[in-house]
């Protein structure tokens, strides 16, 4: 057995890899154990190569409506699929290499295999069973391999898969999760997206821009059920005009494969059905935490609704076992999961972070149009019962918005009535996503309208709508 | 350059100090290592010194100013070479190093007395309380005083958890109640002073504003008292063993040249060391009770508690029971004398796990002591006197005294409170059980 580490992080995706950079700075003697891809889902299949192929729909969106800037593009727009995807996936591999280069400077252990905790401070690590996603990014140079490895703290950041629902599991050829939707050969001329959550929205919105055919169908009464109501029925609108069919509080019953396509039978609330036929399907009803294998249950590990239970500070039940990120149960996203390996490794530093508000955590969906919000939407304002002061902002009134040719878009606020506190910040519309860190900082920063009110934003931005929002929310909108 | 000099912290945790005497003058010419001004925090009042050679131009807080936060500008001192008026002129910070024209000898050097006051020093002396603008306004009108919250926020800055602790009744760092909402289940406050004041005869009186000692003894007591259940245990232990044992002691001492005995040890001296070591052999009292959990200490450091002028203070001495009688009693006098003269450093009176309290000078037969937290409990020590006592049946005179330990019932039940104070005294009562 090697020497023992002070803390060993199973699973090096965005929570694992900072817990690691985090514990190095705090002297600690680290490694990181993982199976397939320094960097995790995040930044290997998920929110880092999905914007690169956003960012390649966005500039075929320009090229092709590039009169209504005043230009002309000689000849027709056209697209290889094969190398969009490989763009998408050059950028992965270079931040996968990234994530490598920071292991080796701060001096983390990497090492490559599958991970089960034998005991308290105790992990064997074996070579991968199943076959890893393809393309693989080549294995980082001069990491540890199979063996038995002891430390004082273990923190399982295992993150999580996509959900399979019985009768419609994806086959990888027909039937898509996001690993498939994410490197097609070619663009499917048809395509039925099953879930409207991130995931579902964003690979609808960028098939549609590709020019497919695009049907999303959501079991629940509103796409982006996480979403302001408000804010989701204004996408909603402008996705329709987009040309995509968007089925809500409507199911997937059945799928039946055929040689090169799907037939979906759905059903609405009110049972009526239909079937749709589709060349593709992509299935994207959420995600299920990775708990499987690691000796969790003989360890006794405690669990709820399949996610490891945590106190706030990434603590289990069991002492010396930790949990972060995805598998420590939602919001599942990574930048949830990069704060809490920090706030876990500074506990078990003893400096006494403060478990983190999940209100405060922004979430950020980059379909076209984006979508930004944090904290409680107005529904769940009400259902608290807390008297609220509402600002709403439009795009067409931000003189920014329109030079960019990007009149449409909503910024809305909400207050609480009574103290001033921001309770949430809900967006809809061009690079609402940058936007969005702004009432974030106001929130943890504890500031109430009056602050918002006095800060200058500069003109002529999109922030400025920020600004009016709140104004709005108090009487004084100037520009609406 | 300009000199800025500024309020120090005189501890970690200090946030303000009172201003209490400017030793130099507007124009006096001070070389390094000059006390410059003494400063007066909570118990201790600090010497400011002077770093480099120069002339004090300005004097930016007055003296006698009160709550003056740290790292505030106090004064500025023009370096040599440099045009003292210009200098004072300058407003400090940001002073930049004028045209170094030859100066006339500083001290005579014309002082800007006319130089308008630095808008430092406040009016109220109030310093700046982080705190986050929502925090401010909820407790605005919870009708609470941020003065009174302890903050949990970065670097100590009050946030919304804060006054909503407050206003449950947790957070407040003392009582806090100053809109007495009905429901608010804060500590109540006494009465205003303008009520008590009306209750006597205008001029019947002299008014006296409460020194900062004043204030932390009045906060800490009514801490003590509001926060810590406290409960008694009193017994009478007999001193004839150590009366005899200390004349020995005193009288083996070595004289100096001066014909001067190294040490006299007193009673107190004794009753320190017993204190410490039956801490030693009851472990489980040597203790600090805390929200979650029990601080078991490995040594036994005693405070000690000192009558000082205007108030009193707590010295302690730190692992007593390693120390012999005669180290504990030079370092006691020591305390004292620097404690009188409100030299003592603050790392010289903080913390402790118990602490003795001796008013039998004062011929007190018993009484028993407010616990100074964060200690577990406090010996109460009385006057050693002959007393008639019962032994096999017969009369006979003994010198006694009478202790009470006062004990937080959070941390030492009833039953090990009794083992403390019994170990005390079969200790005080065997003095030649503490050599070894």
């Amino acid at each position: 057995m090697s020497t023992p580490y002070d803390i060993l992080i199973i699973g090096g995706g965005p929570g694992g890899y900072v817990a690691a950079i985090r514990a190095a700075q705090l002297g600690y003697k680290t490694a990181v154990i993982e199976r397939e891809h320094l960097g995790g889902i995040c930044l290997n299949w998920g929110c880092i190569p999905t914007k690169a192929l956003l960012r390649s729909a966005e500039i075929y969106h320009y090229a092709t409506h590039a009169k209504d800037y005043g230009l002309a593009i000689e000849g027709k727009v056209t697209f290889d699929a094969a190398t969009v995807v490989k763009r998408s996936r050059g950028v992965s591999a270079q931040l996968n290499g990234g994530i490598g280069f920071l292991m080796k400077k701060n001096k983390i252990d990497v090492i490559w295999g599958e991970a089960v905790i034998s005991k308290v401070g105790e992990v064997v690590v074996s070579a991968m069973k199943k076959p890893v996603v393809q393309p693989q990014h080549p294995i980082p140079k001069g990491v540890l391999g199979e063996g038995t490895y002891s430390a004082k703290h273990i923190i399982l950041a295992t993150g999580a898969r996509p959900r399979v629902l019985p009768g419609i599991e994806p086959d990888g050829k027909l039937i898509w999760t996001y690993f498939e939707a994410m490197k097609p050969e070619t663009f499917p001329k048809s395509l039925i997206v099953m879930g409207s959550g991130a995931i579902g929205i964003e690979f609808a919105s960028f098939y549609r821009t590709m020019g497919t055919e695009v049907t999303v169908v959501e079991v629940l009464p509103q796409i982006m059920p996480v979403e302001d109501a408000e804010i989701s029925a204004h996408a909603r609108k402008r996705f329709e005009k987009q040309g995509m069919k968007i089925l809500t509080s409507t199911k997937v019953v059945k799928v039946e494969k055929k040689a090169d396509s799907v037939v979906c039978t759905l059903e609405d609330d009110k049972g009526a059905r239909q079937t749709l036929e589709a060349e593709r399907m992509i299935s994207a009803v959420g995600v299920v935490c990775n708990t499987e294998n690691l000796g969790l249950e003989k360890l006794g590990v405690k669990m709820d609704r399949g996610a490891i239970v945590t106190d706030g500070l990434g603590r289990t039940n069991i002492p010396g076992v930790y949990a972060i990120g995805d598998v420590a149960g939602p919001p599942m996203l990574a930048h949830k999961a990069e704060h809490e390996g920090v706030l876990c490794v500074e506990a078990i530093k003893g400096l006494h972070p403060h478990a983190m508000e999940k209100t405060m955590i922004p979430g950020c969906t980059y379909c076209h149009p984006q979508v930004a919000s944090v904290g409680i939407t107005e529904a769940k304002a009400k259902e608290l019962g807390i008297a609220v002061k509402v600002g709403r902002f439009p795009f067409a009134g931000n003189g920014k918005a329109i030079a960019l040719g990007e009149p449409e878009g909503l910024v809305k606020t909400i207050f609480d009535a009574k103290t001033g506190k921001l309770l949430g910040a809900h967006m809809v519309g061009a690079e609402v996503t940058e936007l969005i860190q702004g009432y974030v900082v106001a929130m943890n920063c504890e500031t109430t309208e009056e602050e918002l009110i006095h800060t200058v934003f500069p003109h002529p931005t999109l922030s400025e709508m920020m600004h009016e929002s709140v104004m709005d929310a108090y009487g004084r909108v100037v520009h609406a | 350059m300009p000199i800025n000099i500024l309020m120090p912290a005189l501890s970690p945790t200090m946030e303000k100090g009172n201003l209490a005497r400017w030793l130099k003058k507007e124009g006096d010419k001070v070389k390094s290592g000059d006390v410059l001004a003494e400063i007066e925090t909570d118990k201790a009042t600090m010497e400011v010194e002077a770093i480099d050679e120069g002339v004090l131009a300005k004097i930016v807080v007055a003296e006698g100013t009160q709550d003056v936060a740290v790292n505030q500008l106090i004064a500025i001192i023009a370096s040599e070479g440099e045009d003292v008026t210009a200098v004072a002129g300058s407003g400090g910070a940001s002073a930049k190093a004028q045209a170094a024209a030859p100066v006339a000898p500083a001290a005579a050097a014309p002082v800007a007395s006319a130089a308008p006051a630095a808008p430092a020093a406040k009016a109220n002396g109030a310093g700046r309380i982080a705190s986050s603008p929502l925090a401010r306004r909820l407790a605005k009108e919870a009708g609470l005083d941020l003065s009174a919250i302890s903050g949990t926020g970065p670097h100590g800055r009050i946030v919304e958890r804060d006054v909503k602790a407050a206003q449950a009744g947790g957070g407040a760092k003392a009582p806090a109640a100053q809109g007495a909402k009905p429901s608010a289940p804060a500590l109540t406050k006494g009465m205003s002073d303008e009520t008590i004041k009306k209750l006597y005869e205008p001029g019947s009186f002299e008014e006296i504003p409460h020194d900062s000692m004043r204030k932390v003894i009045a906060s800490r007591l009514v801490e003590a008292k509001q926060t810590i259940p406290h409960f008694y245990l009193t017994v009478d232990c007999n001193l004839d063993a150590l009366l005899a044992a200390r004349e020995a002691i005193n009288a083996a001492a070595p004289k100096n040249k001066d014909k001067q005995p190294a040490y006299k040890i007193s009673v107190n001296d004794f009753v320190i060391k017993a204190m410490a070591l039956a801490l030693q052999r009851v472990p489980d009292a040597n203790v600090t009770y805390t929200e979650n959990t029990m601080l078991k200490h490995r040594h036994s450091d005693v405070a000690v508690a000192v009558s000082i002028p205007g108030g009193l203070i707590t010295p302690v001495v730190r692992k007593a029971e390693t120390k012999g009688l005669a180290a504990i009693s030079t370092e006691m006098k020591d305390l004292a004398t620097r404690a009188r003269a409100r030299k003592l450093q603050p790392q010289e009176y903080q913390g402790g796990s118990s602490a003795v309290s001796n008013l039998g000078m004062f011929g007190i037969k018993n009484f028993s002591a407010v616990i100074n937290p964060p200690h577990a409990s406090i010996l109460a020590v009385g006057a050693g006197e002959q007393r008639v006592i019962v032994e096999k049946g017969q009369m006979r005179i003994a010198n006694m005294m009478s202790v009470t330990l006062s004990t937080d019932h959070r941390a030492v039940d009833g039953a090990l409170g009794a083992e403390l104070i019994s170990a005390f005294k079969e200790l005080i009562e065997n003095p030649v059980s503490m050599l070894v």
